[in-house]
């Protein structure tokens, strides 16, 4: 029995000290008719090595040689030290910090992401994390509804360029509020939201504008006209951010006149493997005068009855443990063990060592796009500047390239044309510093030969 | 034991209203309420000039284990908040009756005070919730 | 001492990087970053002695027995992390195309046919990311199931008054307003109650089965028919599903629809708060409406092939939840921990928990703890009433906690459910020896003889953690969420 201690002597002793006679005993307050019988589709269990066997066989399908997909999820180096701390058993098999005194570790770690994550936006405060970039989205959109006392509205601005999947993420969670995100389509030359495109919207109440920087395009937006735009029309503004970029670009805190005024992302590129999706983390932070409306969980510094410095759960009235069907939401997850690896990875690249990482991205898109735009029929599709991710239009259909650039062990970008069709020959493109210039060149030779079949 | 002012008015939602010489009403929260809810640590004020009807949300108040909406005893414009509470929520503890109301309001029908419980009232409500 | 504590302007972990300048940049130099990000400045050693320091000031699983009621806190199989972390599952990005994924699909479809055998359910998807957004996924499904309908008199959720905060708080972010029902002085649902609760406006009915109470509800059926006669469904909160694992399955029980938490039931870590992973289950009424994506298999040239479906194969679907596809790296883990344990040590999960909690409950009670339902048979957990002690010793329920820890144990639930006063809400779980449990038993009527002879020690624990009891009030009061260096 894997993971049940018991001999059967321990069992015989304690169904002795309970005053029954077999386990079945112990089950007799529920009716019969419910009783489950074979679990038919289960099948039987295996050694770890069997496990280890099968899994290793299976991982072995999906490795290829080289991604140059990113699309929300980007390919990083991890110091070795990060994982191998984050599975240390203190830190992977502890529950939620409530009792203060047994969780310092967890709590002071947290402590000091919150501190990292306000420094890299630039914003006031943070919370301790929630699922991922997505649905921190969504709450933030929920807190700027709650938090906007100038506006009574329920309608949002969100840009046409925005993640589409956190798009279609923030509809699913919200549109039961009866919250209405209007979405104001991208400027089909530049590829961001142009300033002269929102004076329609001009004297309409809006809750909040968001802002995703860099845009799901990789380009880089107006964000500092944008957000004097938006508050001078009493909305909020919401920042989604890479936290990669922002070693090199101006944080969201800073924007305008007044910087952002709810800031979220995806936490993956610190330190988190791309693993399909997740687990990840979303951050999530906010200028202090609104942090009662910031949900998820919230930690403080104080002092214990010796007058020792600790740590501790704070603010948690807001929380759904206490204020139930009151709580700003329902959320009681944070994605502590994400939070981990990204505090230490934050910890040992520290300011140099991230500047340095979004630099090397920077430089390879650049030689990337510059190589890409000497193969016929190769196309920036947008003119805006960008990090490092970039739209390339194909001369031809954009799934059959990749499809073809696959058969060479590389995953080329991603499809545009799976979220909007009048983009299905384009793909998006993401360099990090783990490619080096051969890998660029390997991608570039793919790219060449796969344009070419293609089109003929 | 909690102190039960005789010229007071109360909710059953444990706040308390006091008619002003001026005609406007003082609302604050009970002795009672503020030792069940312990330390506060936050409130959170109406706006001025916001209109309330009787029984609806006009603020919140915050220990660290619970939060309670404080409800409009009855209906009104408000006229002033309690800014000290801001700074200094544990006034409500201190001086629950005094230095610790929330808001004023200039009611708008002074009639709807006669619904609330007297001292007598209130306090039987507080003793038998105890049991 | 913080990171930040020990960092000194000039020093970093020099190989985690390489020193580079902008070549041919096209950022804007309007754009640029110009101050400082403000990360520590420390070298790799020092890193990693600080973080390895600070996991020494944890209480975990690994380290300690963590009998937290209701949060099922068993051993996290060390094998299902190591085939969660195989390099192509942690290399594999979430958009690769299908034919380079068929190693990944495959083990998520199996999950998904694990989980619908153990729960009676006719489809699961995998995609919400916690237990909390699978009640989301739920109750938003029941919502699209009236919708759909045109039953849009349906505004009302009922849960039962001793659920968990999450309940409520769900069916709220689903736009709905929450009616509580009463529990009986037995811990069962108020059966009475409920008929004069249910009624047109009526959308569902959110439970767990065993309740918070730590009981199994008996009149499980019954409850049942009267929702489902009102026009209501009915939902599973699967906080509980390790006290039944392998003995019934809440298909079975007339539940519309279900979330699991595999960080519980299916042993992933906490990691301190997270992740977990909260997949949901559907019966027939609701198998439309189920969130994207999942997991399809079809068999192409006689191979078996492995694709996503999404809302072009399921039109009705409350659709994606997260950017990706939830917490992939947790569904790994929980197809692993499925496969070691088999159908046989399913059977054997709930058993144990069981065996374990009614154990306790025993030797609790002849040792002079009040239970809260003594006419109760436990489940996999059970509660302590530490009321009386409260009222003689003054000594409450957190003091009886803060004292464990100094024992080497951790803290079990305190204060839920809230309708038991004093509560402490015990769950073992099946992975815990008898010798565990002896140990526990003999700490907490060591404290209780302390409550008597020697309250003020038991008052002012704990003394033995790296810190003593917090001014949670201060810290409050004085928000201090990020540390700034004048601090």
């Amino acid at each position: 029995m894997p993971f049940v201690p018991h001999t059967t002597q321990d069992e015989e002793l304690m169904l002795d000290a309970i005053g029954v006679e077999s386990i079945e005993d112990l089950f007799d307050e529920i009716p019969p008719a419910l009783r489950a019988g074979v679990l038919a589709n289960t099948p039987d269990g295996i050694s770890e090595q069997a496990l280890l066997r099968l899994m290793s066989d299976r991982s072995k399908q999906d490795e290829v040689d080289l991604c140059f997909i990113g699309a929300g999820a980007y390919q990083h180096h991890i110091p070795s030290a990060v994982w191998d701390l984050v599975t240390r058993g203190e830190f992977m098999t502890a529950y939620t910090p409530y009792q203060a005194e047994a969780s310092q570790g967890t709590l002071q770690l947290i402590y000091e992401f919150q501190t990292m994550i306000t420094r890299l936006t630039a914003m006031e405060v943070a919370n301790a994390s929630v699922y991922d970039g997505a649905s921190a989205l969504a709450e933030a959109i929920l807190m700027a509804v709650r938090a906007n006392r100038k506006s009574k509205s329920r309608n949002v601005l969100v840009p046409g360029n925005l993640h589409p999947s956190y798009l279609s993420t923030c509809r699913n969670i919200l549109h039961n509020q009866k919250i209405n995100l209007q979405v104001i389509p991208y400027d089909q030359q530049s590829g961001c939201i142009k300033q002269e495109d929102l004076r329609d919207l001009e004297g309409e109440d809006f809750a909040a504008l968001v802002i995703q920087y860099p845009n799901f395009f990789g380009g880089l937006e107006m964000a500092d006209e944008l957000t004097n735009w938006a508050h001078a029309q009493g909305q909020l503004v919401i920042g989604v951010v890479n936290p990669t970029a922002l070693a090199l670009l101006a944080p969201p805190g800073i924007w305008g006149d007044t910087g952002a005024d709810i800031v979220v992302g995806e936490g993956q590129p610190l330190g988190i493997p791309v693993a399909s999706g997740g687990p990840y983390l979303g951050f999530m932070c906010c200028k202090q005068a609104i942090v009662r409306q910031m949900p998820g969980r919230i930690i403080g510094k104080t002092v214990d009855l010796d007058g020792k410095v600790g740590f501790a759960l704070t603010l948690q009235a807001r929380e759904q443990h206490i204020r139930r069907a009151k709580a700003t939401s329902n959320i009681c997850t944070n994605q502590g063990l994400l939070v981990t690896a990204a505090t230490i990875y934050m910890s040992l690249v520290g300011d140099l060592g991230l500047r340095s990482i979004a630099t090397q991205s920077h430089n390879g898109t650049v030689n990337l796009i510059g190589k890409a735009l000497d193969i016929k029929g190769v196309k920036r599709r947008f003119a805006s500047p960008v990090f490092h991710e970039i739209v390339l239009e194909l001369p031809c259909l954009a799934s059959q390239v990749l499809k073809q650039m696959c058969a060479d062990g590389i995953l080329g970008g991603y499809d545009l044309g799976a979220m909007d069709a009048t983009l299905e020959n384009c793909i998006l493109v993401n360099v990090t510093e783990t490619k080096t210039p051969q890998d660029i060149d390997n991608f570039i030779t793919s790219l060449r030969a796969a344009v070419e079949v293609t089109a003929c | 034991m909690a102190e039960y002012p005789g010229e007071l008015k109360y909710a059953e939602s444990h706040e308390w209203a006091r008619v002003e010489d001026d005609g406007t009403v003082t609302v604050g929260i009970s002795d009672h309420a503020q030792d069940s809810l312990g330390d506060v640590v936050y409130v959170e004020l109406p706006e001025i000039d916001a209109d309330v009807s009787a029984k609806d949300e006009a603020g919140v108040v915050e220990s660290v284990k619970a939060a309670s909406d404080i409800y409009s005893p009855i209906s009104g414009k408000i006229i002033a908040v309690n800014e000290t509470l801001e700074d200094a929520p544990e006034t409500v503890n201190d001086s629950p009756y005094d230095q610790g109301w929330f808001f004023r309001l200039q009611p708008t029908d002074l009639a709807e005070l006669e619904s609330m419980l007297d001292a007598n009232a209130y306090q039987e409500l507080c003793d038998s919730e105890e049991h | 001492m913080l990171i930040y504590e020990i960092s000194s302007e000039g020093r970093s972990a020099t190989a985690q990087y390489e020193s580079c300048e902008l070549e041919n940049s096209e950022l804007p130099t309007t754009q640029l970053r110009e101050t400082t990000i403000g990360l520590p400045a420390v070298s790799e050693l020092q890193v990693v002695r600080h973080y390895t320091g600070l996991s020494k000031k944890n209480f975990s699983i690994d380290g300690e027995f963590y009998p937290l009621g209701s949060c099922t806190m068993k051993y996290n199989p060390r094998g299902a992390l190591a085939g969660a972390h195989m390099p192509g599952f942690l290399a594999r990005h979430p958009l690769a195309p299908e034919n380079v994924s068929q190693g990944y699909l495959s083990c998520l479809y199996d999950l998904q046919e694990y989980l619908k055998d153990v729960t009676g359910m006719r489809a699961v998807s995998l995609t919400p990311m916690a237990g909390a957004q699978g009640e989301f996924a739920g109750v938003a499904m029941i919502r699209a199931y009236h919708d759909k309908a045109g039953d849009s008199e349906r505004t009302e959720i009922l849960i039962p008054n001793a659920a968990h905060g999450t309940n409520p708080a769900t069916a709220v972010m689903c736009g709905y307003t929450v009616r509580e029902v009463p529990v009986t002085k037995e811990g069962d649902v108020d059966v009475d109650a409920l008929k004069a609760a249910v009624g047109p406006q009526t959308a569902g009915l959110m439970m767990t089965n065993p309740s918070t109470c730590g009981v199994f509800e008996r009149k499980i059926q019954e409850i049942a028919e009267i929702v489902h006669e009102a026009g209501g469904l009915l939902y599973y909160d699967g906080a509980n599903l390790n006290a039944i694992l392998g003995k019934v399955k809440p298909g079975d029980m007339g539940f519309d629809v279900m979330h699991m938490n595999l960080h519980k039931t299916f042993a992933t870590p906490h990691g301190g708060g997270g992740p977990g992973a909260g997949p949901v289950g559907v019966g027939k009424r609701l198998e439309p409406f189920v969130p994207t994506p999942i997991v399809g298999k079809r068999s192409t040239n006689g191979e078996d092939e492995y694709y996503w479906m999404s809302d072009k194969d399921i039109p009705d679907t409350i659709g994606n939840l997260s950017a990706f596809m939830g917490n992939a790296g947790i569904l790994l883990r929980a197809f692993a921990y499925a496969r070691l344990l088999g159908n046989q040590g399913m059977h054997r999960v709930g058993e144990y928990a069981t065996l374990n909690a009614n154990y306790m409950a025993t030797k609790m009670a002849s040792a002079g703890f009040k239970l809260a339902y003594p006419n109760r048979r436990a489940t996999h957990e059970f509660i302590v009433s530490m009321s009386q002690e409260a009222k003689e010793l003054n000594v409450n329920a957190m003091d009886f906690a803060k004292r464990l820890l100094d024992y080497g144990y951790h803290a079990p639930t305190t204060y839920f459910p809230l309708l038991v006063p004093e509560a402490l809400l015990i769950e073992p779980t099946e992975t815990e020896s008898k010798e565990e449990l002896d140990g526990f038993i003999e700490a907490m009527t060591q404290i209780l003889r302390e409550a008597k002879e020697t309250p003020e020690l038991v008052r002012s624990a704990p003394v033995t953690t790296p810190v003593k009891r917090l001014d949670d009030v201060k810290a409050a009061r004085e928000l201090n969420l990020a540390w700034r260096s004048a601090d």
